[in-house]
């Protein structure tokens, strides 16, 4: 499944992480999972919120620097070797994963993966 | 050619120019030497009046600098009684006494007649709203542009500077059409428009902006006419000589008119204080020639630019100023190197991530001076970081070409940076330790 996710330009400073999470709250939007990258002076922090246009400009509006791409959410089953299945799927097609990150929806596992190709990626792991 | 001019004198010969230039300075040596300080300055170089036989004889008076004005604060260069006087302006005087101008009625009505001249220049009228963003009371870029744009019998609205939600509010319901604002305050105000829901494309019918007091560069200028779907014209002043209206630039967007029948104009190197060709970098001098109240000889405006060579195509015989490049007091000197804030404002201004406002650290590590640059992200237009990383990258070298010192360059959230609301923007922090 394709999904939008949003990313946050942050300062390495204490509370600016907080100052994202407070604006979407006010704005009644959740975060379903999120992952950090880490910069030596800033980062970006990433999520999948429950309403990712509104969080964008939720995010504007209050004088961030977001930015909203999309990424496929894979369902992994809840049992070893599901990852490395799905990751094998991925590498028999020469995709190379850029990053990633897991939550669990309900019941189930979920990747979130960013690749150069989503739609590629989503193909593949669709047809599993 | 286009001679749809406000006053006639913007096309005379250079030769009439000339003339002109050299009866009226007879007139401001005659009324300078009422005042003290000039009769000390003529008497020191054994001058006299009448030793000035033609305009090339400029070079032989004597500089007027702006110690020498702080140093006859308040009223002691004034060239006429003070009861003759009708108005004072003065600077901010951060650093000691303010420096005082005084003016006759005459001096405000000529200063009146060449912010209105400019204003015509570029394409303002009778029929626009002009609404004035400068600060008021003893900074000439209110009171300056409001007379200028009475004259011109615009419908005038002197909002004053600060309170950009009351700004947007009047531009609005007025139905403004021309705009005097300060560059870093042009694009705070896009900011606010764009938070605000305006479309100043759409929903504003501003077209033309009069922008200055504030050194930026070309780039800032294509920003600003984007973001504002407008024309910005750069306007240059200094209180010393009136304020706004000393030169202006004209529709061909390529250089300021510095008028020539207001001002004798002179560009010396700053060390030797020798006249340079045409063409070349140096120090801006100016001598008045309409002054009643305070004539000024040869004064040194310690702003860098150049006199661009060759006719301009708008018709006006006044020569043109480059864009300047900095003020001779804004230098900083790091590592042996001289480096302006604008050079730094320029690479900046050449990315489309980042944000308009920047701030320049000097600081002492270890023993060595360095150079942080801290600049705000615009949008974000990347998930990664290792893209930010490549930006930085590519700034720092950018920089290092043109400044020969590699910054710390830093990105830092909108918002974090101090702005320009109505006032000039905090661009550099010295906090070295000097032995």
């Amino acid at each position: 499944m394709i999904v939008e996710q949003i990313s946050v330009f942050v300062e390495n400073k204490a509370g600016s992480i907080e100052k994202v999470t407070i604006a979407l709250a006010n704005a009644g939007i959740g975060i379903r999972t999120f992952c950090t990258e880490d910069g030596s002076d800033f980062g970006i922090l990433r999520m999948l919120v429950t309403d990712p246009k509104k969080a964008e400009s939720v995010l504007k509006d209050n004088g961030f620097s977001a930015f909203c791409n999309k990424v496929v959410a894979a369902k992994c089953a809840n049992k070893t070797g599901s990852l490395a299945y799905l990751l094998n799927k991925l590498a028999e097609r020469n995709v190379s994963v850029e990053y990633m990150y897991a939550f669990q929806d309900n019941d189930e596992a979920r990747v979130v993966l960013r690749t150069k190709d989503i739609e590629l990626c989503n193909t593949i792991i669709e047809e599993q | 050619m286009n001679k749809d001019f406000y006053n006639p004198v913007e096309g005379i010969s250079r030769d009439e120019l000339r003339k002109l230039q050299y009866t009226r300075l007879q007139k401001t040596i005659a009324s300078a030497l009422n005042v003290p300080f000039y009769q000390k300055a003529f008497k020191a170089l054994g001058l006299s009046a009448s030793d000035i036989r033609s305009l090339d004889d400029i070079i032989k008076l004597p500089f007027t600098t702006k110690d020498d004005l702080r140093n006859n604060y308040p009223f002691k260069m004034a060239a006429i009684p003070l009861k003759d006087c009708v108005r004072v302006h003065s600077s901010s005087g951060t650093t000691g006494n303010p420096t005082v101008v005084l003016h006759s009625k005459n001096d405000l009505d000529a200063w009146a007649e060449l912010v209105a001249r400019n204003l015509y220049m570029v394409g303002v009228r009778d029929t626009d709203v002009f609404q004035n963003t400068s600060g008021y009371g003893m900074f000439t870029g209110g009171l300056g542009f409001q007379y200028g744009a009475e004259k011109l019998g615009c419908l005038t609205v002197p909002a004053a500077a600060g309170n950009s939600k009351r700004q947007i509010k009047f531009m609005k319901d007025f139905g403004t059409t021309v705009v005097h604002i300060i560059p870093s305050y042009a694009t705070r105000l896009a900011e606010v428009m764009a938070e605000e829901g305006v479309d100043p494309k759409k929903d504003l019918k501003i077209r033309i902006l009069a922008i200055g007091a504030e050194p930026h560069t070309e780039e800032q200028r294509k920003r600003i006419e984007e973001l504002l779907g407008v024309k910005a014209y750069n306007s240059f002043g200094m209180s010393e000589m009136c304020g706004p209206g000393v030169a202006f630039e004209c529709k061909e967007q390529n250089g300021l008119h510095i008028w020539e029948d207001n001002v004798i104009v002179e560009i010396v190197n700053p060390v030797t204080l020798q006249p340079v060709p045409d063409g070349e970098i140096g120090e801006l001098v100016l001598t008045t020639l309409n002054r009643e109240a305070m004539p000024l000889i040869r004064y040194r405006t310690r702003d860098l630019t150049r006199i661009i060579p060759g006719d301009c195509p708008c018709g006006r015989t006044h020569r043109r100023l480059a864009r300047f490049q900095g003020r001779s007091d804004d230098m900083m000197i790091l590592k042996g190197v001289n480096i302006f804030p604008i050079q730094i404002e320029k690479i900046l201004m050449g990315y489309k991530e980042l944000g308009s406002n920047f701030l320049i650290t000097l600081e002492t590590i270890s023993n060595n001076d360095e150079m942080t640059v801290e600049v705000e992200l615009g949008e974000l237009g990347t998930d990664n970081v290792g893209d930010l990383k490549d930006l930085v990258k590519d700034i720092t070298r950018k920089l290092k070409d043109e400044i020969l010192i590699t910054p710390k360059v830093k990105l830092v959230p909108k918002g974090s940076l101090p702005s320009a609301e109505g006032g000039k923007a905090v661009r550099v922090k010295d906090l070295r330790k000097l032995f």
